[in-house]
């Protein structure tokens, strides 16, 4: 091939930026709009997710430089770099240590984890448990497309028994984690599950969620077309919205014991545990007042 | 700027190394500690646990050290001043997020408290083995800075150099102490506030909507902005480019990881610090650091007593980067360089390197779990004047 | 929807009516706004953009009653509607 029909086939591949591509969709003042379009693929529920989640924002009313977003790696991880409020893409499996120093150190700040499944229970799996103990003031929303999508189809821990995975590619014989009753049982304060069908539900889910005092904690069910689904013959992520809208069931206050997701089988959503305990800057501040008197400086008390 | 009377514990004090040092970050400004136990380091997070009630700090010990790693670059980024303190073990988990701390130009400190290793190792007794880590431990190519203090005084003082440091040019520093500095006790001076300077951190003057969160002046180093002040900022690990974007391209790899090497490079001679003692006539040049520094100066001793003449020291305060020049240009002076360390040869490498074959590099290693016996060192000054 | 006598609150409750705007260029064709939408709006087209998807075009745009689900479930932020008008809901609505 010619220099000059390379340098022509080039120019063809780049997208272009037209000015409609610019017009004033209702997301584009909070989102990065010189990163858009996105790099999600054709029916990942992803994009969704983002929608719902500035919606809720929008809703929740909260000043719109305290919310912080933090994300780790993967494809979910790529939410912080497209949405336009202060954001952090850290490392993979530490967005909630991450998150937590965040809001430490400022408390006023409003900070939302904002990952994947195998980033936030596989790798980060230890800083979920101890800082859903700790009950520290975040909200974790994990999207959960039950595979490593972006490295190319990994097992995740929240992959179905028979499920295939390139690293399970008989299917998987592991038995995955239930993320509700996970973070139920290590102590959040809010726990819900959705999927990504049923948008207005989960926009006022995570509106509850970031008004939460404690570790609140949103799952929502995305499809994934480029490797759950095709690598499990389901079609595409349209198929597995069909599969969400047909089988998906709400089950408010349902025991968290009882909504393991197997195989293509039922899934059970809504809003699982809603609780009130004192937060971990709370019982910070209450504790070391009641030790130390008047030597004792609270930390955070006037934001 | 001066320090903040609050956190500075005026007085003569009799400390050890490790309370010494958590009293630096604390007269410092430091608000924000996460850590993890590892013997020899606690001490440090022990007192701050303590202290930091008292002056409006936070303290958390957090489930593991790559936790603690996350942690304190969030609480940087959230507007504290905020450090950590591991041992050998833990600074090996915790390279990962050294890593992410370079690459985003975050203000910390990571004092290593070092201790016999490889892997377990002898947890209370000393070694010098993770120099060359502190600046090679992470993946993929950037610079740190790192300093190495030989008593708690210099644990008090060189603590608040290190976040003077980290926040003049946005580098995580290490503070490589050993187990001796750290556990051994003796006479603190801790100034009045007044008395301490402080560099502040070097937040951006521009609107919201200007700043652009690696956008870099004469000296290489972007101003930083605050998650929270309403610039809407992104940044990430991936390469990025001054906007704080992810861009897959080699043009912006250059680009990005260059500036981060220069960064610390270009600005080497304001980061140097050096002890010399003798140096006019020195033909011999003992380099030594932390607490064989000490051992150095007996060994030094032993060898004027036997009649061994122009025994020039250096002892590196600054570690990384390391100083070449002054190295390279001694080399082509003296006979030999003398280098005393506790392990099997990491600081002489540099040495040798600086010194090519224009000199002789003698090194007298250590196991590590214990300081070296000052006979060794002087029989290798003998060795050097053959 | 056909109603078999005028609502008594007719004067009341508006209906809503949006005008739907595509943004050509940035859809990748996943059709959930076509499967969603509750009034059956859109469907896809034949045509496709630059990169090769088919975007939705609108079928009936006079019954879409604002109700902008397919704003929200779009994943590529490639569809939104602006309210138009408001009528009263009549004997056909």
């Amino acid at each position: 091939m010619k220099a000059e029909e390379v340098k022509t086939l080039e120019r063809k591949r780049k997208p272009k930026k037209t000015q409609e591509d610019f017009e004033d969709h209702p997301m584009a003042e909070w989102l990065r709009m010189d990163r858009i379009p996105h790099i999600w693929c054709s029916t990942c529920g992803i994009g969704t997710a983002v929608t719902c989640f500035v919606e809720a924002v929008k809703a929740a009313k909260i000043p719109r430089e305290d919310i912080t977003v933090v994300s780790g790696i993967g494809c979910s991880g790529r939410i912080a770099g497209y949405i336009k409020l202060d954001s952090f893409h850290t490392t993979h499996g530490r967005a909630v240590p991450f998150a937590v120093g965040l809001k430490l150190a400022n408390p006023r700040l409003k900070v939302v984890v904002f990952s994947g499944d195998g980033d936030l229970i596989s790798i980060g799996g230890n800083h979920f448990i101890h800082t859903a103990r700790r009950n520290l003031d975040i909200t974790v929303i994990c999207i959960n497309n039950f595979i490593y999508a972006m490295t190319g189809g990994q097992l995740a821990p929240t992959t179905p028994p028979t499920a295939v995975a390139t690293t399970a590619p008989y299917g998987s014989y592991e038995h995955p984690f239930n993320l509700p009753l996970l973070a139920a049982s290590c102590g959040a304060t809010y726990v819900a599950r959705w999927t990504a069908l049923h948008v207005r539900r989960l926009t006022t889910s995570i509106n509850e969620a970031l008004q939460k005092k404690g570790f609140s904690f949103v799952e929502i069910i995305c499809p994934c077309t480029t490797l759950y689904a095709r690598k499990n013959r389901l079609g595409s992520g349209l198929d597995l919205m069909r599969f969400y809208h047909d089988n998906s069931v709400i089950a408010h206050g349902a025991d968290v014991r009882d909504v393991d997701i197997e195989f293509q089988s039922e899934i059970k959503v809504g809003k699982f545990l809603d609780i009130e305990k004192p937060s971990y800057l709370d019982k910070y501040n209450e504790y070391l007042k009641q030790k130390l008197g008047d030597k004792f400086k609270p930390y955070g008390v006037n934001t | 700027m001066k320090a903040d009377p609050e956190g500075v514990l005026t007085g003569v004090h009799y400390l050890d190394g490790d309370k010494a040092c958590a009293e630096g970050g604390i007269a410092a400004g430091c608000r924000f500690f996460a850590g993890y136990p590892i013997t020899p380091s606690t001490e440090v997070a022990e007192r701050v646990a303590e202290r930091f009630p008292m002056v409006g700090g936070i303290f958390i010990q957090m489930e593991d050290e790559l936790a603690s790693m996350a942690a304190i670059l969030g609480g940087a980024w959230s507007g504290k001043k905020t450090m950590t303190v591991t041992s050998g073990p833990g600074f090996s988990l915790m390279m990962e997020n050294i890593g992410l701390g370079a690459m985003l130009e975050t203000p910390c400190v990571v004092v290593n408290v070092q201790r016999g290793g490889p892997s377990t190792g002898l947890p209370t007794l000393p070694g010098q083995a993770d120099m060359m880590q502190a600046r090679w431990g992470s993946h993929g190519d950037y610079e740190i800075i790192a300093l190495s203090p030989n008593s708690p005084q210099e644990c008090f003082d060189l603590t608040i150099q290190a976040f003077n440091f980290s926040e003049k040019y946005r580098v995580p520093v290490m503070f490589m102490m050993d187990e001796c500095v750290g556990h051994m006790t003796e006479k603190v001076v801790i100034p009045p506030a007044e008395e301490i300077e402080i560099y502040p951190r070097r937040l951006t003057k521009k609107k919201p909507g200007e700043y652009l969160p690696f956008e870099y002046g004469k000296d290489l180093v972007p101003d930083m902005a605050h998650a929270g002040d309403g610039y809407f900022f992104h940044v990430t690990g991936l390469t990025h480019d001054e906007r704080g974007y992810p861009d897959m391209s080699w043009q912006t790899q250059e680009k990005c990881v260059h500036r981060l090497l220069d960064k610390i490079n270009k600005n080497a001679d304001d980061i140097y610090i050096l002890e010399e003692e003798n140096m006019d006539n020195a033909e011999i040049v003992v380099v030594s650091y932390g607490i064989t520094s000490r051992v150095a100066l007996r060994g030094i001793q032993l060898a004027e007593e036997a009649g061994i003449k122009n025994i020039g020291r250096i002892r590196l305060i600054t570690i990384w980067p390391f100083p070449e020049k002054r190295i390279r240009e001694l080399s082509s002076k003296i006979k030999a360089f003398v280098v005393p360390e506790m392990n099997y040869g990491q600081m002489v490498l540099e040495v040798e390197r600086c010194a090519v074959n224009r000199c002789k590099t003698i090194l007298v290693p250590h196991a590590g779990g214990t300081v070296h016996k000052p006979e060794l060192i002087y029989e290798a000054i003998k060795e050097a004047t053959k | 929807m056909k109603y078999w006598r005028k609502p008594l609150d007719a004067d009341r409750v508006k209906i809503p009516h949006g005008e739907l705007h595509i943004i050509w260029e940035r859809c990748k064709g996943c059709a959930f706004c076509v499967e969603y939408c509750p009034k059956d709006v859109l469907e896809l087209s034949t045509d496709f953009n630059s990169k090769g998807y088919h975007p939705p075009i609108v079928k009936n745009g006079a019954i879409c009653v604002h109700c902008q689900l397919c704003e929200i479930i779009c994943p590529e932020f490639a569809i939104y509607c602006v309210l138009k008008n408001e009528k009263e809901p009549t004997h056909e609505s």
